[in-house]
């Protein structure tokens, strides 16, 4: 009976325990490490920020119940991996020994990292979500800039979104009016790809919302509320929305696993980690050059999947991540658009349409059931 | 590793990335390098010609070279700051 060790129960890691419990149960054990036993659906943050989603029990359940019941769960927080010797160490004390390793540790935010954080609010944690929503609904008039204060961090296109999404929920509260929107953004365009950031800035453009070219955060004066930027430029906020800095887990860090900011290097295409051809690492936790996303960690996860249960069967792992993403993004009033690209295959020009908001909620929507199990 | 005889500290093979981008692989590497070191990164992206050298630029570090390499393109840049 070989074992499968996956450490961290986020969207990467639920999905390639759950299809290796389909493919071959009988053949390995299964083992999930979680440092909660609860599961969060993190693009939900957003929308919690914003009032849309008022009960926090929408966007959470209990990973227990998400997974095969041929997997066993164990929630304790892995405090070091020893590749050499194929071990996990857990901060109870406990060692677990593998044949296969899966690092889905995602990454964890450290706003601390930027000096002054304490003056700006966020949407990347439970806590940051609904603390910006009492913000939120306390302000009635002034700036609000929305900026990002490390590169990398989960989901590239959020910041951009939020904008649009900020317009639509001031324009609902009848103050659109008298709430200026800055995006800061950390390229010269408002995206990353240059027919993507096209239609972005038209669409701020049209909804009135100031951009910042080239503006990455580098600290922020509390008592005087302005954000300074490292390429030297300073704005004036009356609220400011922070993307905090990322960074790998600790165990990365602790384990030596880490490169940049304790991300795991892999191979772009096995998601193997260096000569350990058994450890493979998937999700935020890498240090590939694609978008720390649960779209990225469930494609990366079915790969994974594939290859650990082809080579237990006695067959030569062939599955290859292609750098597959996709994504939607919301821009308020019923509209989005829809990005779906890989290593080879740049994103199109988007449209912005109903049928792409309807795209997004059937994935928020099918997200526990289909997504979760691997099914798609 | 050197490129035009200039000692490479640290190689970003951004090829294929679309999101985030090469830019911002090279902003990653460039913060989390020291003053003084050589960041090579290596892009497939068309915009990067422009926006690689308006960044540089703004933010005060150096850009030592822009090299065509088989299928992609090599930005060399100089943490000065």
């Amino acid at each position: 009976m070989k074992k499968i060790v996956i450490l961290g129960g986020g969207t990467g890691g639920t999905v390639v325990a759950n299809i290796l419990a389909r493919k071959i149960s009988r053949e390995a054990e299964i083992t999930l490490v979680n440092n909660s036993p609860q599961h969060i659906y993190q693009p939900g943050f957003l929308y919690l920020a914003l009032g849309e989603i008022l009960d926090e029990s929408k966007i959470t359940r209990e990973e227990e119940k998400l997974l095969d019941r041929k997997i066993r769960l164990v929630i304790d927080n892995a405090v070091k991996i020893d590749v050499q010797n194929r071990m996990v160490i857990l901060s109870s004390g406990k060692q677990l020994e593998y044949d296969y390793l899966v690092i889905s540790t995602g990454s964890r935010i450290v706003p601390e990292e930027v000096q002054g954080y304490e003056a700006s609010y966020h949407f990347y944690s439970l806590d940051g979500a609904r603390r910006l929503y009492e913000a939120l609904e306390r302000f009635r008039e002034g700036v609000i800039a929305v900026g990002i204060g490390g590169i990398p961090y989960k989901c590239p296109p959020a910041p951009a979104e939020f904008c649009c999404l900020l317009d639509y929920y001031f324009t609902k509260r009848g103050i659109r009016n008298k709430v200026e929107i800055h995006y800061l953004s950390p390229l010269p365009r408002t995206f990353p790809h240059e027919a993507v950031a096209e239609a972005i800035t038209k669409m701020m453009e049209k909804k009135g919302i100031h951009w910042h070219p080239m503006f990455n955060i580098e600290s922020i004066d509390p008592e005087k509320k302005i954000v300074n930027s490292l390429e030297g430029e300073s704005l004036k906020f009356d609220l400011l929305v922070m993307v905090p800095p990322h960074r790998g887990a600790e165990v990365i860090e602790a384990s030596g696993l880490g490169v940049d900011g304790g991300w795991v290097p892999v191979d772009k295409h096995t998601l193997q980690y260096k000569d350990y051809s058994e450890v493979y690492a998937i999700g935020d936790a890498t240090n590939l050059p694609v978008s720390k996303s649960g779209a990225a960690a469930h494609f990366e996860a079915k790969i994974v999947a594939d290859r650990i249960s082809s080579e237990i069967m006695g067959d030569e792992p062939r599955a290859m991540y292609d750098g597959r993403v996709l994504c939607f993004c919301d821009a308020g009033f019923r509209k989005a658009i829809y990005m779906d690209f890989n290593y080879e295959r740049p994103p199109k020009k988007p449209r912005f349409s109903y049928l792409w908001y309807l795209g997004k909620q059937m994935v928020n929507k099918f997200y526990w059931s289909l997504i979760l199990k691997g099914i798609v | 590793m050197s490129s035009g005889g200039i000692k490479i500290d640290k190689v970003v093979d951004a090829r294929g990335s679309h999101c985030p981008g090469p830019l911002m692989e090279l902003i990653k590497a460039i913060k989390n390098s020291e003053v003084g070191q050589v960041v090579a990164v290596y892009s497939t992206d068309s915009g990067s010609k422009t926006d690689i050298p308006l960044w540089v630029k703004k933010a005060g570090h150096e850009l030592i070279g822009v090299y065509e390499r088989d299928g992609y393109t090599e930005f060399v840049v100089k943490k000065t700051r």
